[in-house]
This record gives structure tokens, sequence and C-alpha cells, in this order.
């Protein structure tokens, strides 16, 4: 069991002030092996946080980080999974599923993780899945009017991932999951 | 000289051990045989080292101590006598014999004890007797320490309320009165010590002083420990002669002692009973003393006194406390004119701590406190000394610690005042102590007046201040500090749409005098908060028409506009490029069209006049596209206008690559899902054969300057979006299009020329394994991809 956590556009400090202190309190040092933060941090302060909780980061490159040396995209292997990393502001038309498809394929990967809409989603086509973490802070976007702080934890377990989310709506956290198996030869079925 | 002394010294001090050994030793054989006239003998002669002149007191004390415990065997042998028969009169007057006073003195103190104990005479009266004796001793040092062996002795035989001494005759009174004598003897001893000896060894004997001030002090202890001494006795009596005997003396060290003394020992609700009779102390002692120590330590006493428990306050408030404590240091600070400015911000910072925790709603009390010290401040100038501005963070936190709110803190008129006598350096630091308390307790501040009043606070923040030397700032201070003052202005919130706008044009007031280096730390939150209020006056509530003046979505753009074209001035330019496409899609929201159009001429014009580094162009292009993909609100011809210049910049850019992706990336603003007029199959073709051309063009270069064709992966990208747009339903993209890209693909990966890359590989495998999928889908689907051959 490898816990890893998907984070990002947290806009700290242009469109918000911190973390949720609901959020705070349960991202605790030593309980995550691996962090990818699809990026927005935006500045160094987020990152050493980070770094606190997990000592594996992983940050891809939003249009608003104070650190220009994060890569525009990333790959790592977890387990027996294939991950990707990549903002989104650079896959136009933004959010659209189709074209994170296709950088998917480009990547080669099982997982693709990506942010930049500000929502969550968690979707499962033929190449994989693409999960997009939302915004940890809720932070202002021109994509959605309402924002729920939101961020994903994923559960890697042999060919197996559960994908559990994360949302504070009105107050309370709220916990969703869902599974995805992945066959042998190397195709994510649900 | 000095390390002579100590040798000799500790000559000395092994000698009198010796001699005192030795005389024990003998005095022991007497006891053992019974020998009452040797025992008197040798313990007189033992007792004889006590009388010597040459050692430091903390060398006397290791031969006093010595003595004392040699001393309680002989008192148990003179007990066991009395037993025997002897008369403890006859044994009283027995040892007066003795030839030296000293030694004279201690045995009839031993002797005295046990007299006592057979209470064959009242305790009051053995008591006086031997206190008086000791008057007989004068030198300092001997005196002290022999009166300090009678009340270790006496301790426990005083005629206290409830102990066995007590009788008709002997009462409370008498053991106060005997342990008032003794105090007031030892405290003269003491006192004339300071006056012994040259003026150039006048450091030492006041370090020997310090050594010996125990001894005096533990008589106060003593009294305290009497359970007859109540508040009333403690009221009439005690504290009277104490002070008397401290002020009387007019010796500063004892006084500084002994005050500090009394503070200590006695409980805190006979301070509060008696608050104006210590008081009324202060200004009688010598100006050298340092009171404010003293009272500052009585105030955290009662401070913490008040803290204990609730039941206490209403005390507080029957002896006026506070006017008592307000009032007497403002005549101690009168007083002392030349009291360095510390000594007076440590009095009001101990007198704000105590008002605030006896008097938490006063909030006019507190306010009183600050105002005189600002009255004190206003004749200083600004402070240089350091530990007085570390003084006055303690000062100014101590409300922000108790109320945990900067707003209640801001109703304290006098707070501000305060500040403005504070240099720079130090309202930074007390800024951030202000942000990070709002932070942590996560403060509203929810009208534009106090945010005003806010930022006035915390002005070094937000402006170099008046001979503030800028450079000196360490960058990642700097940062720190912008950053916090930017998670500020997320905390300012108000639902009133009216009252939020003016709190931005509050802010936006002072941001800008904040200079280039700040801007792009603070102009930023603000514009997002600012959208945040246009998408609030979009809500449904909101009336679109509005009453005339009222906020509109308008009037914020205008405001926006003004706000991110100050970063011109830093140069900011990317930045303002994302603030700027960031306004448009949010006047694209309220179906502005000029605004939006333009924001968007802004942009472009940062773009072609600012943005030169080929990476940042790269960025800035995708965010121009992707902007402008989402963007409904234009107009056929203004579209037009900013998708062909964007294309334009896409195919200007440095790199082939690059413009490749920038290229077919543009191909999307032709073809909007959710708008049917919005889909022109044929520009998109043009687009995708353009950057076609480009990735061809990209491989001669490659194949002319290296020798291979380098990586097919642009064909693969582009083969992509074909699959992408032919999925759509754009009829310009037919089956043979896409297969003569695969086919051109293949060929490409398996010339000679190529170098291989497992990653176009594994990306083009991928994408023939996606047709492939999509074939077998069946149905609509599978029947349009049936004629691609994979």
């Amino acid at each position: 069991m490898v816990l890893v956590l998907a984070i990002g556009d947290l806009h700290i400090p242009h469109r918000a002030s911190d973390l949720p202190q609901k959020f705070k309190s349960m991202l605790v040092p030593g309980k995550i092996q691996h962090i990818i933060c699809t990026g927005n941090l935006s500045i160094k302060e987020v990152h050493d946080y980070l770094k606190s909780l997990c000592p594996d980061l992983h940050v891809t490159r939003g249009e608003y980080d104070e650190d220009s040396r994060y890569p525009e995209t990333k790959t790592l292997t977890i387990g027996q999974f294939k991950l990707g990393i990549c903002h989104g502001h650079q896959v136009i038309p933004w959010g659209d599923l189709d074209s994170l498809a296709m950088l998917q394929r480009q990547l080669d990967v099982d997982i693709l993780v990506t942010g930049h809409t500000h929502q969550f989603k968690a979707y499962k086509h033929e190449g994989g899945v693409v999960i997009n973490p939302g915004s940890a802070t809720g932070a202002y976007s021109s994509f959605t009017f309402d924002v729920n702080p939101s961020f994903v934890l994923m559960d890697i377990d042999g060919l197996r991932v559960v994908v559990y989310v994360y949302e504070l709506i009105d107050g309370e956290v709220k916990v969703d999951k869902i599974d995805f198996k992945k066959t042998a030869t190397t195709r994510l079925a649900h | 000289m000095m390390v002579d002394g100590v040798e000799d010294e500790e000559k000395w001090l092994a000698a009198g051990i010796a001699g005192l050994q030795q005389n024990a030793f003998y005095m022991h054989r007497a006891l053992d045989s019974n020998n009452l006239r040797d025992a008197l003998k040798y313990s007189a002669q033992m007792l004889s080292e006590l009388r010597t002149s040459k050692l430091s007191p903390q060398k006397y004390y290791q031969l006093y101590m010595r003595a004392f415990d040699e001393l309680r065997k002989l008192e148990m042998f003179f007990k066991e006598e009395t037993r025997r028969g002897c008369s403890i009169i006859d044994l009283y007057e027995l040892v007066q014999h003795a030839g030296n006073i000293l030694p004279r003195l201690y045995l009839l103190c031993t002797v005295g004890s046990v007299y006592i104990k057979s209470k064959e005479a009242p305790a009051k009266d053995v008591l006086k007797d031997l206190v008086e004796m000791c008057r007989g001793i004068q030198h300092p040092v001997r005196g002290l320490f022999l009166r300090s062996y009678l009340s270790q002795i006496s301790r426990d035989k005083l005629p206290d309320i409830g102990s066995e001494y007590e009788g008709d005759a002997d009462t409370v009174n008498d053991a106060m009165e005997f342990v008032l004598q003794n105090f007031t003897e030892m405290n003269k001893l003491w006192v004339r010590m300071q006056h012994q000896g040259p003026a150039r060894e006048k450091d030492k004997r006041e370090k020997e002083r310090s050594e010996l001030r125990d001894l005096v002090g533990k008589n106060l202890h003593v009294l305290s420990q009497i359970e007859g001494v109540d508040l009333d006795t403690y009221k009439e009596t005690v504290l009277p002669r104490v002070l008397e005997q401290v002020v009387n003396c007019k010796d500063e060290i004892a006084q500084c002692y002994l005050m500090d003394c009394i503070i200590q020992v006695f409980p805190d609700e006979y301070h509060l009973q008696t608050l104006e009779i210590l008081l009324g102390a202060f200004p009688q002692l010598q100006p050298s003393v340092d009171i404010k120590t003293v009272l500052s330590r009585l105030m955290e006493r009662l401070s913490n006194y008040a803290a204990s428990s609730t039941e206490v306050l209403p005390e507080f408030l029957q002896v006026e406390a506070f006017s008592k404590l307000n009032n007497a240091i403002g005549k101690v600070i009168e007083a002392q004119a030349d009291m360095p400015i510390l000594g007076a911000v440590t009095l009001y910072s101990s007198l704000l701590t105590f008002t605030l925790h006896v008097h938490p709603d006063r909030l006019d009390y507190a306010d009183q406190v600050l105002g005189a010290c600002v009255k004190k401040l206003s004749g200083e100038g600004k402070l240089e000394d350091n530990r007085a501005t570390k003084q006055i963070v303690a000062l100014l936190s101590a409300p922000l610690d108790k109320y945990n709110d900067i707003v209640t803190v801001l109703k304290l008129s006098n707070y501000p005042s305060v500040m403005e006598y504070v240099d720079s350096e130090t309202n930074k630091v007390m800024a951030m102590v202000i942000i990070q308390s709002i932070m942590k307790n996560n403060t509203q501040i929810s009208t534009a007046d106090k945010v005003g009043a806010l930022f006035e606070l915390i002005k070094g923040l937000i402006r170099d201040l008046d001979g503030a030397a800028h450079d000196q700032v360490d960058e990642d201070d700097f940062k720190e500090e912008q950053n916090s003052v930017a998670r500020l202005i997320q905390m300012l919130q108000n639902d009133d749409t009216e009252e939020m706008f003016k709190i931005i044009c509050t802010v936006r007031k002072h941001i800008l005098t904040g200079g280039p280096k700040r801007l792009p730390f603070t102009v930023p939150p603000l514009v997002f908060s600012s959208l945040k209020l246009v998408r609030q006056l979009q809500g449904p509530e909101e009336n679109p028409f509005g009453e005339e003046g009222s906020t509109t979505p308008k009037k914020v753009f205008q405001l926006l506009n003004q706000t991110i074209e100050t970063l011109y001035g830093v140069p900011a330019p990317e930045l303002a490029l994302r603030l700027y496409l960031q306004c448009a899609e949010a006047a694209n929201d309220s179906d502005l069209e000029p605004v939006a159009y333009e924001f968007f001429t802004q942009a472009y014009i940062l773009y072609e006049e600012e943005i030169s580094d080929s990476r940042a162009q790269v960025t800035a292009i995708h965010l121009i596209i992707g902007t402008l993909q989402r963007m409904h609100v234009f107009g056929v011809e203004n579209r037009d206008t900013l998708t062909h210049k964007a294309t334009g910049y896409s195919a200007k850019l440095l790199k082939k690559p690059d413009q490749c992706r920038a290229v077919y990336a543009c191909s999307h603003l032709f073809w909007v899902d959710d708008q049917d007029n919005m889909k022109d199959g044929e520009r998109v073709l043009l687009c995708l054969k353009r950057a076609l051309r480009i990735a061809n063009a990209a491989q001669q270069m490659s194949n002319a300057t290296r020798g291979s064709t380098g990586s097919v992966t642009l064909f693969v990208e582009i083969l992509n979006k074909y699959l992408y747009f032919f999925e759509k339903g754009n009829t310009q993209i037919n089956a043979a299009a896409i297969q003569s890209l695969i086919e051109l693909i293949t060929a490409e990966m398996q010339s000679e020329s190529n170098s291989p890359d497992p990653a176009a590989d594994a990306f083009f495998a991928s994408t023939l394994r996606y047709i492939q999928f999509q074939k077998q889908k069946g149905g609509a689907v599978g029947e349009k991809y049936e004629p691609i051959k994979v």
C-alpha cells in the first residue's frame, strides 16, 4: 500500500491565504510516501510545507509559480503504475479530456495528473485515467464559479489504485472514492 | 594581589576549621563523661573561631555551619542535663561566664532554646532577653550570623496561635515583636557594612552584602509563616514597621532587595489590600533604587493572581487597584525625570498587562495606559535603545494576545500613536505580529475604515518609511513580509458589494504607495479580490441595473485596468499579461465585449513589446490561445482580429517545434464545441496543414545541421489533432488524410536518416492502439474509423 497525495493550484498568496485548517490537520508528515503537485503553489513557503509532509515531492510548473525551474511535465513510476504530471495550461483547449488523453498517450502513462481548471475530475478512458485534484485552497478560477477546496489521495496496491477525493463543502470534509484496476497488459480497466 | 587574598582566606578558613574541630573533639569527650564544666570550656573555645574578621561571608558561612552542627549536640546535652536535675536557670547563668562575648551569646541562645522548651519561663521573656543581648555584637558579619542563629533556633518556639508556647502572657504579638526586632537589628548591621572600609573596595563590599542578603530577608519569611499574622495584623503592624525600617535605612541595596522580598514573600491578597501603603513607600525610597523592576514584579504577581481565578476580580475593583497603580506609576515617572525610556516603557507594559488581566472589558483603562505612555514617548523622539524597542513590542502585543482581535485593539485610540514612535524596523516586526494574529484567529476585517486604519498601522510593510535604508533589507525577509501582506489582503472580505468595493479602493490606495519592489506582490491579490467582487455582482440577487452610482462590474474593471497598469513601472510584463487575460475572461462572463477586447489589446501589446524571452513567449502564447478559445463574447470582427494576431505570433516563435505546437493549438480557435457557428472546419485544417509544414521544415533543418532527421513526435502530435477533429465531425478531415499521415510517419520512422526515439515510438504505438480501440467500439464511431488501416 503506497499513499500518493495529488494536490495543486493553491495559488498562495495571490488568491488564497492558506490551506483550509481542516485540510492542514489531516495532512500530517510521515503518512504519505509521494506527493504529486500540479503546480501554481506559488511561493517557496508552500513548497517547503509540502516537502515537510513528505520528502519525495514532484512539482510541475504552473504559470504563476515563483520558481521557474519546475519542469513542464514529469513522469514517474510507483509500483505497477506509470504516472504523469502536467499543470495543464499548456494543453488547449483547457480541461478538454480528449486533448488531455493525447498528452497521456504522449507521456505513455497509466495515470495523468493535471490541474489548472480547479475542478476535481477522475476520468477513465481507454488509455488510462486522468485525475484533476482541483484546488486545495478553493482558489478563484475563471473556469468554475464555486470552487470547493479539494485534494486527492491515491492508494496504490499492486494492480489496483483507489482514488480518494477530499472536498471541503460548507465547512465539512466530504470523502469519495473511485476504484481503478489495471490488467497485466498495461491497460487500465474500471 | 587578589589571588593572594583568596589563598590567604583559604588558609585562614582551614585554620579556623581545624581549630573548631579540635575543640569540638574535646567538647565531645567532655559530653561523654558528663563533664559540664569542660564541655562549656571547650565549646567556648570552639566558638571563638567565629570571632575572626578575616573571612568573607561565604567562607564565614562554612565555619558557621560546622559550629551550628556542633551546637546541636551541645543543646541535646543541655536537655539531658536538665532532666538529670540541673536547673535550667542555673545553666542560663552559667554560660554567661564565658570569657568573650560572641561565644557567650551563642551559648546563651543555645541554652535559651532548651529554656523555652522547658516552659519554665514564658517564651516571650526568653526571646526578648536574647534578642536584646545580641546587641552586644555590632560587627556586621558576626552579628548577622549570630542573629541568624537566634532566628533558626527560635523558629519552632514562637508563641504563635495554636503553638504549645502560646499562653496568657505569650501571644502572637510577642512573636511578631521578636521577629521584627531581630529583623530591624539585622538590617542595621547589614546597612552598616556599606560604609565600612575604604572607598576603593566598595564593589567588593557590595558583593559581600549581596551574599548576606538572604539572612536578612529570612526574617520576613518567618513573619509570613506566623499563623497569627493575619491581614489585619499585617496591615496594622507588620507592614508599617517593616516599611519604616526600609525607608529609614536610606540604603539603596537594602531598599531594593527588601521591597522585592516583601512582594514575593507575602500573599497577593495582602498586597491588594495594602496597596496604598505599599505604593506610598516607593516615592520615599532612594532615587537610585530600581523601582521599575520592583513595581513591575508587583504588577506581574497581581496579574497572575487575577488570572488565577475570576472570584478574586471583584477585590481588585473594590480596592481600586488600577487607579492606585496608575497614579503611583505616574508619580514615580514624574519624580524620576531622567529615568531612561526603557524604565518607563517597562512600567507601562506591566501596567497594561495588569489592566488586561483584571479589567479586560475596560478598553478605556487600557487606552489610558497607552496614552500615558505616548505622552512619555513624545518627549523622547525616535527610540534608539534596543531593549526599549523590545518592550514596546511587548506592550503592543499584549492587547493583541488578550483580545485575539485586531479590530478590538484598533478601538484603543492611542494604539496607533504608540506605533508612531518606533523606528521602521520595529514597525515591520509589529506589523508581522499583527498580520499573524489576524491569520491565526481568522479575524474578519469588514469595513473600509477598519481596513484603512489597519494599513496605516502596518505602514512599515506597505511603503518605505522616511529614513528607512531599503538596501539593507534581506531579500528573503522582504519576500516573506510582502507575501504576508498579500495573504492579509485575502482576509479582507465583506458580502456587501458596496462596502467590498470601498475596501478594495482603500487597499489599492495604500499599496500603490509601495513602489515597484512591492507591487508584484500586492497587486495580484488585489486583482483577484476584485474579480471575486465582479462575480458577486453578477450573482442572481444583484440587480443588473443597480442604483445610480452603485458599484458595477464595469467600474471594477476600470479600476482593474488602472491597477494592472502600475506593473509596467516595475517592470513585470509577464505578470501583467496573465492578469489582463484573467480580467478578459471575467469581462467575457459579464458580457462586456469592449472591456474584454481592451484587456486583450493590452495583453497583446505587452506580448509584442515587452516579452522577448523565448520560453516566456511560449507560455504567454499558450495562455493567450487558451483564453481566446474560451471567449464567446466577441463578435466576428473582433474575434477575427485577435485570432489572426494570435496565429501570427505562433508562427513567429523562435524554435520550430514551439511554432508547430502553437500553430496547431490555434486550430482550436476555429472550433468551439458548444457554438455551432464557431466550427470552421476549413480553417482548422489550414492550421493543421501549416503545422505540418513547419514540422517538415524542422525535419529538414535537423537533417541539414545534424545529419539525421530528428524525432517524429511533432508529426504524431499533429496526427492526434487530426483524429480529434475527425471525431468531432470536421468534414474537411477525412479518413484518407489520416491514413496518409500515418503512412508518412511510418515511413519517416523507418528511414535511414531517422534517429530512433523510444518516446516517439511509444507515442505512435499508443495512438495506433487508440485508433484500433475506436474501430472496435462499433456503432457510429466504429464506422467512422473503419476505413483507417493500422
